[in-house]
């Protein structure tokens, strides 16, 4: 089955970066495709380059990058991000910057949105 | 794949004090624009952000109500409301903004009273459910 992830909360404050990144693995475990992963709202903020958490702690814009290297397509909302001066520089490898547009592709190229974040 | 995907978009939260409902319209604009067949409901608090008369400017928030008002023109068509929501914060159909006009008749359109459990038909019907 094919999934797009939608997230939209932040890292770190509340679960739902973890658990979409668990869905995630879980899923991918289990033989399906992830299409794509887009963030929204405070989500934008996930892979922020600057994110820096104590070393025996997981590392939440680092998990995204290394999905985005093994070949998911981890985009970042531009609106949301303008917002929020998630700017371009500040993305960790591996993520992009575009438009609500890709959601709306993910979406229509899916079987399955899950939306994680309230 | 078919691009007459059925796609609902929920709104839920309440108007003001967060940016969901204005971040929410923005989905339903572009969502439009890729030509799926959308479906729009606000549920909970989210009714709130319908009623009329509300003006943001003395908080500084630039605030949603003029796309709220043009919905309809930018293809967002089929706005629902959940009755038990608007009966539990004392709202009726009265108090709802006008989204836009028919292409038609020209006439001013408010979004659809539903009861729960046409919004739950509603929902078994979608592809997608974009939870907002």
């Amino acid at each position: 089955m094919k999934l797009t992830v939608l997230l939209l909360e932040g890292p770190y404050n509340h679960e739902a970066s973890d658990s979409a990144w668990n869905l995630i693995q879980a899923a991918r475990e289990a033989g399906h495709e992830i299409r794509g992963v887009f963030l929204y709202h405070d989500g934008v903020y996930n892979v922020n380059a600057k994110i820096d958490p104590p070393q025996d702690d997981r590392h939440i814009a680092n998990r995204w990058s290394e999905l985005g290297a093994q070949g998911v397509d981890v985009v970042v909302c531009i609106a949301a991000a303008k917002r929020r001066g998630m700017v371009d520089e500040l993305l960790v490898p591996n993520t992009r910057i575009s438009g609500l547009g890709q959601l709306a592709k993910m979406v229509i190229e899916s079987d399955r949105l899950v939306v994680f974040g309230d | 794949m078919s691009d007459t995907k059925k796609v609902m978009i929920t709104v839920r939260k309440a108007p003001h004090g967060a940016i969901y409902v204005h971040e929410a319209i923005e989905v339903m604009f572009i969502v439009a624009s890729y030509g799926m067949d959308l479906s729009v409901v606000f549920i909970d608090d989210a009714v709130f952000a319908l009623k009329g008369g509300q003006d943001t400017r003395a908080l500084g928030i630039k605030g949603f109500m003029a796309s709220i008002g043009a919905l309809v023109d930018f293809e967002v068509e089929k706005v629902y409301v959940d009755r038990q929501s608007m009966q539990d914060r004392n709202l009726t159909e009265v108090d709802l903004v006008f989204i836009g006009e028919d292409e038609d008749t020209e006439e001013q359109v408010k979004p659809k009273v539903l009861d729960s459990e046409a919004i739950r038909a509603l929902m078994l019907e979608q592809d997608s459910i974009i939870s907002l």
